[in-house]
C-alpha cells in the first residue's frame, strides 16, 4: 500500500505527460487547408494596390498556370518569402499578388525593400477575397491552372526548400 | 501519536487533499466550463438555455445594428446557412467587423445570445477559417 | 565575429556542463576531495561562460548587428536602447538563452557559496544542476540557435510588436525567469539529497535561501504582470485566469508551500519526504509553465508562436527531469530516516494545513488550466474554463488558507492548546466580528466571496501583526518582521481584491461633447476628442474632466491608438490614482452620430492588490537578509567563540 503511494506521483505525471504529448501532436487546427482545392477560383475584381502593376480579377487567371500569393507588407514572414518568390518569377513563372489589409505607401515601401516579383497586385483591404479563397492567414500561395482551377495551396512562407514542390505542382497544372 | 501513525496520517491527509481538490475541480468544471458552439451546432442541438458558452462564427454582412443608446449592438453570427442573433453591450474589439470571425462569450436568453465579451485575436496569422458547419462543436476559430 | 564568439562560448559551456556531470558521478563515490572540488570549479567556470554568451548576444542587440537573424526579426536600429536590450529576451531563442544563463549562474553561485551541506550531497546537487543545464544547452544549440546568421544581410530589422514596447514588460520576463530557475536549485538539492539519502536540517538550511529568493522574484513577477495587464490591455481587470497567468501562479503556489515546509524541516526536522516532493513539484511547475507558454499548445491572450519541434524538445526534457526525479523519489524516499514528531495543534500542524490547502489550490488551478487540452484530446470537445470555475473553487480554499495563516504564527512549535491559540487572536476575531456586523448593516447584498473576503481581511490583517505584540520591537529579529510583513501583505491584497469586486462601479455610455456622466463618487465630462501622433502610432485622444464633489477638477486623457506595423489598435486607458481607489477611463469608438463610447470605472481600493503583492515580496526580502545576517553571526561566533 505504502509502496504504491510512493509511485503515485510518477503515475500521475505519466498520465499528464501523455495528455501533453497528445495535445502537441494532435493535428494543428490553426492552419486551415482551403475547401476550394480542386475547384475553380471564386469570382472577384480587385483594384490595383501598387503603382505600375495592374489590379487582379478572376478573369485574369486564364491561359497559363500561375501562382497567386496572398501577402501583406505588415507581415514578417512575407518579407522572408519575397526573395524566394523573386527567384521563382525569374524562372518565367507568373506570380500574381493579393495584398491584404494594406496601405498603398506601406506596400510601395515593401516592394522597394524586398523586390517585386508580381505581374499584378490586387488590393483587398477588408480581406474579402482572402476569406472567399479559404485562406486563413498570410502568406499563403495558391497554384492555379490555365482553366482557373485551384490545384494546390501552400500555407506559410515559401522557403528555398519548398521551391521544387511548387514548381512540380505548376508543371502538373499545365 | 506514534511515528508510524503520524506518517500514515500525513500521507492520508495529503492524498485526501489532492483527491478532494481533484473531485471539487472536476465537479465544478462540469458546471462551469464553457463549451464552444457554432451556429450550426445550435441549429442541430437546440439552444442551451442559461449555460455559459462560447459562440464562434462569422459576423453576417450588413447585420450589425446599433441601438439608440450608442453602446448596444445587435448582429447575426453565421456559419454556412445557420444563423444566431447576438446582442452585445460594450466596446467591441478592433478586429470586430462584418464578414469577419468572432467568438462571443455569454449565454442564451430566449433565442438571442447575450454576449458579455467579444473576442478577436491580435495576431498577424489570424483570420477566421472557412466555416463548413460539418464539424460538431470543434469548428476551429482560434479562440483567444 | 561577436556572434561566433557567443556561439563558441555556448558550446564550451555545454561541454563544461557535461564534464561537471561526469565529474560529479565519479566524485560521488570517491572519498578523495580533489574530484569534488573540481566539480565546484567547473560549475563556476560553466556559469561564467554561459554569462559571456548572453552578454555577447546583448552586445549584438545593442549594436543592432543585422547579420544576426535574431536581431533582424526582433529589433530595429531606430529603437530606444531600452527596447534593444529588452529585445534580447523578447523572443524565443533569447529568452531560452536567458533561462540557461540564470541556470548556469545559479549553479555557479551554489558551487561558490554553499558551505552548509555535506560535500557529497553538494556534489550530487551540482551533478543534477549540470544535467538540467546540459538539456537546455542541447535545446539551444540544436533547436533554437540564438546566434544564427542572417543571409543575405538586410539593411534593417523588422521591429518589435508595439504591444511589447513597454518598460514594464522589458523587465517582467527576466523577473519571472529568475524565479522559475531559482526553483531549479531547490530541485537539484532535492535530487542530491535523495541520491545521498541525507535529508536533514543542514540540507533544509542550504535550500531555504534559494527557495526564498526564487519565491521573492516569482511574487514580484506575478504582481508586476498583473499590473501590466491591468493598465496596458484596457480591459480593467487585474487577473484573467489566463493559461499564461496560471503558468506563473502554479510555481508560486508550490514555492509558497515549499517555503513553509522547508521551515518545518530546518527548525524541527519534520516533513522530510513532503519537502523533497514539493521541491520536485515546484520546479516541475516552472518547467511546465515554460513548456505551456513556449509550445503554444494552450491558446491564450498572450500569443506565442507554435512550434511542434521545439515543443517536443522541451517535452522530452520535462519527461527526463520530472519523471527521473519522481522515480528517484519513489525508490529512495522510504530509505530516508524519519524526522521528528509533533502534535496536531502546533505550529507544525498549522504549516501542514497551509501546505495541504496550497496543494489543493495548486491542484485546482492545474486541472482548470489543462482540462481544455484534456477534453479536446479525449472527446474532441472545445471548451474553455474561465473565472467562474476558478473563483468558485480556489476562492473558498484561499479564505480557509488565510485563516490558517492567521493562526500559524501565534501557535507554538511541537505542542499547543487550541484554546490558548484562539485566545492569542481574540482581538482580531473581535475586529472581524465588528467588520461582519458593519457589512451586514451597510452592504448586505454583495457576493458571498467578497463579503467573507473583506471580513477576513480585517481580522487576518490584525492577526498577522500578533507575533509583534508584547515584544521589544527593537530586539525583534528581522526574520519575524519579514514574516509579519509578508502575512500582512496577503491581508492587504485580499482586502483590495474583495473590496474592488464588491464595490466596483461601471458606467458605459455613448457621450456627446460636453455631456457629464457619473461613476462612483466622480462626475466625468467629455470636453473634446483630438488626433495625436507618436513615433510609430497615431491616436485619438479624449479630454475628460473629472470632479469629485466640490474638489478641484482634473483632466484625464485616454487614447485609442493605431499602430501601423503590423496594423493594430490598442486602448490606452487613463488612470487616476487616489488614496481610496482608481478612476479608470477607456475611450471607445464613435457611434457615427457625433457620440463617442466611453467606459468609466471607479475601482475602490484596487491599488491595495499590488501594494499587498509588493509587501509580500518585501517581507520575503527582509526574511532573506535577516537569515543571512544571523548565519554570518553564528559562523563568526563559531570561529572566534
Amino acid at each position: 500500500m505504502k509502496r504504491l503511494l510512493l509511485w503515485l506521483p510518477l503515475g500521475a505525471f505519466v498520465v499528464f505527460f501523455g495528455i501533453l504529448a497528445l495535445g502537441l501532436y494532435a493535428p494543428d487546427d490553426r492552419t486551415h487547408p482551403s475547401k476550394l482545392i480542386g475547384k475553380p477560383m471564386p469570382t472577384f475584381n480587385l483594384p490595383p494596390a501598387a503603382s505600375g502593376r495592374p489590379g487582379l480579377t478572376s478573369a485574369d487567371l486564364r491561359g497559363q498556370p500561375r501562382l497567386v500569393n496572398v501577402f501583406a507588407s505588415w507581415c514578417v514572414p512575407c518579407a522572408t518569402e519575397a526573395p524566394v518568390l523573386g527567384m521563382i518569377a525569374q524562372q518565367g513563372v507568373i506570380v500574381d499578388g493579393i495584398a491584404i489589409r494594406d496601405r498603398p505607401q506601406d506596400l510601395a515601401g515593401f516592394l522597394t525593400r524586398h523586390g517585386n516579383p508580381f505581374r499584378a497586385i490586387g488590393d483587398d483591404p477588408a480581406s474579402q477575397v482572402q476569406i472567399a479563397l479559404g485562406s486563413s492567414g498570410v502568406p499563403e500561395t495558391f497554384v492555379v491552372d490555365g482553366a482557373g482551377m485551384i490545384r494546390y495551396q501552400h500555407i506559410g512562407p515559401i522557403g528555398p526548400g519548398d521551391v521544387d514542390t511548387i514548381l512540380a505542382k505548376l508543371g502538373a497544372a499545365r | 501519536m506514534k511515528p508510524k501513525q503520524q506518517r500514515l496520517f500525513l500521507g492520508l491527509a495529503a492524498v485526501a487533499a489532492i483527491v478532494g481538490s481533484g473531485f471539487l475541480a472536476m465537479s465544478a468544471i462540469g458546471e462551469k466550463a464553457s463549451f464552444f458552439y457554432s451556429p450550426a451546432d445550435i441549429a442541430k442541438d437546440g439552444v442551451p438555455q442559461g449555460q455559459a458558452i462560447r459562440l464562434g462564427g462569422m459576423v453576417t454582412g450588413g447585420s450589425i445594428k446599433k441601438a439608440a443608446d450608442g453602446v448596444t449592438i445587435d448582429f447575426l453570427v453565421h456559419d454556412g446557412p445557420a444563423k444566431v442573433p447576438v446582442r452585445f453591450r460594450g466596446i467591441p474589439p478592433d478586429l470586430f467587423k462584418e464578414n469577419s470571425g468572432v467568438v462571443a462569450e455569454g449565454r442564451f436568453e430566449g433565442a438571442t445570445f447575450v454576449a458579455s465579451n467579444l473576442l478577436a485575436k491580435h495576431d498577424e496569422r489570424y483570420m477566421p477559417p472557412q466555416m463548413d458547419g460539418k464539424q460538431h462543436k470543434t469548428t476551429t476559430l482560434a479562440a483567444q | 565575429m561577436i556572434a561566433e564568439a557567443g556561439l563558441a562560448a555556448l558550446w564550451l559551456a555545454a561541454a563544461l556542463a557535461l564534464l561537471q556531470f561526469a565529474l560529479a558521478c565519479l566524485g560521488l563515490n570517491d572519498e578523495r576531495t580533489q574530484l569534488r572540488h573540481g566539480v565546484r570549479a567547473v560549475a563556476v567556470v560553466q556559469g561564467l561562460f554561459v554569462a559571456l554568451a548572453f552578454a555577447l548576444l546583448v552586445i549584438c542587440f545593442l549594436r543592432s548587428d543585422m547579420s544576426v537573424q535574431l536581431v533582424v526579426t526582433n529589433s530595429h536600429s531606430a529603437k530606444p536602447w531600452l527596447y534593444k536590450l529588452a529585445g534580447t529576451w523578447g523572443n524565443h531563442e533569447g529568452s531560452m538563452l536567458l533561462w540557461v544563463t540564470i541556470l548556469g549562474a545559479a549553479g555557479g553561485l551554489v558551487a561558490l557559496l554553499e558551505r552548509r551541506v555535506v560535500e557529497r550531497t553538494l556534489t550530487a546537487t551540482l551533478g543534477a544542476q549540470a544535467l538540467i543545464s546540459f538539456g537546455f544547452y542541447a535545446f539551444l544549440l540544436f533547436a533554437s540557435n540564438p546566434f544564427a546568421r542572417a543571409f543575405p544581410v538586410p539593411e534593417d530589422g523588422q521591429g518589435l510588436n508595439p504591444l511589447l514596447q513597454d518598460p514594464g514588460l522589458a523587465f517582467h520576463p527576466p523577473t519571472l525567469y529568475i524565479g522559475y530557475v531559482g526553483m531549479s536549485v531547490a530541485f537539484s538539492f532535492a535530487v542530491g539529497a535523495l541520491v545521498t539519502r541525507d535529508v536533514g536540517r543542514d540540507f533544509a538550511r542550504a535550500m531555504r535561501p534559494w527557495v526564498l529568493g526564487a519565491w521573492i522574484f516569482l511574487t514580484l513577477g506575478i504582481t508586476a504582470g498583473s499590473y501590466w495587464a491591468y493598465y496596458e490591455l484596457g480591459w480593467g481587470g487585474w487577473w484573467f485566469w489566463d493559461p499564461v497567468e496560471n503558468a506563473s501562479l502554479m510555481p508560486w503556489l508550490a514555492a509558497t508551500a515549499l517555503l513553509h515546509s522547508v521551515t518545518v524541516l530546518a527548525t524541527r526536522d519534520g516533513l522530510r519526504a513532503w519537502t523533497i516532493m514539493l521541491a520536485v513539484v515546484a520546479f516541475s511547475m516552472s518547467m511546465i509553465g515554460t513548456f505551456l507558454v513556449r509550445s503554444g499548445i494552450l491558446t491564450s491572450v498572450h500569443a506565442f508562436a507554435v512550434d511542434p519541434e521545439r515543443g517536443s524538445f522541451i517535452l522530452a526534457l520535462l519527461a527526463l527531469y520530472i519523471g527521473g526525479a519522481l522515480a528517484l523519489f519513489a525508490i529512495r524516499i522510504s530509505t530516508v530516516k524519519e524526522g521528528t514528531q509533533f502534535d496536531l495543534v502546533s505550529r507544525e500542524g498549522a504549516l501542514v494545513a497551509n501546505n495541504l490547502l496550497l496543494s489543493a489550490i495548486l491542484g485546482i488551478v492545474f486541472v482548470g488550466t489543462l482540462y481544455p487540452l484534456f477534453a479536446e484530446a479525449v472527446s474532441g470537445d472545445k471548451l474553455s474554463v474561465g473565472p467562474p470555475y476558478f473563483n468558485a473553487t480556489a476562492g473558498p480554499l484561499t479564505l480557509a488558507l488565510v485563516i490558517v495563516m492567521a493562526l500559524g504564527p501565534v501557535s507554538r512549535w511541537r505542542r499547543d492548546e487550541l484554546r490558548a491559540v484562539v485566545g492569542r487572536v481574540a482581538i482580531p476575531v473581535l475586529l472581524s466580528a465588528a467588520a461582519l456586523l458593519a457589512m451586514v448593516v451597510f452592504a448586505p447584498r454583495i457576493h458571498i466571496l467578497s463579503f467573507l473576503g473583506i471580513v477576513l481581511a480585517v481580522g487576518v490583517g490584525a492577526a498577522s501583526l500578533a507575533p509583534l505584540w508584547g515584544r521589544n520591537l527593537r530586539r525583534t529579529p528581522m526574520i519575524t518582521y519579514g514574516m509579519v510583513l509578508a502575512h500582512f501583505g496577503v491581508a492587504v491584497s485580499l482586502a483590495g481584491m474583495a473590496t474592488e469586486s464588491a464595490f466596483i462601479k461601471e458606467t458605459l455610455v455613448a457621450s456627446q461633447m460636453g455631456e457629464t456622466h457619473t461613476v462612483g463618487p466622480y462626475k466625468i465630462t467629455l470636453k473634446s476628442i483630438e488626433p495625436v501622433a507618436g513615433p510609430n502610432w497615431t491616436a485619438l485622444e479624449a479630454e475628460l474632466v473629472a470632479q469629485r464633489g466640490d474638489n478641484t477638477p482634473f483632466t484625464l486623457r485616454p487614447q485609442s491608438r493605431m499602430f501601423s506595423n503590423p496594423p493594430t489598435e490598442t486602448n490606452e486607458a487613463a488612470i487616476a490614482t487616489r488614496l481610496d481607489g482608481q478612476l479608470y477611463l477607456v475611450l471607445g469608438k464613435p457611434d457615427g452620430q457625433g457620440r463617442w463610447q466611453l467606459r468609466l470605472w471607479w475601482k475602490p481600493m484596487v491599488t491595495l492588490i499590488w501594494l499587498g503583492g509588493a509587501l509580500i515580496a518585501l517581507g520575503g526580502l527582509l526574511s532573506l537578509i535577516g537569515r543571512s545576517l544571523r548565519e554570518r553571526g553564528q559562523s563568526l561566533r563559531k570561529a572566534y567563540g
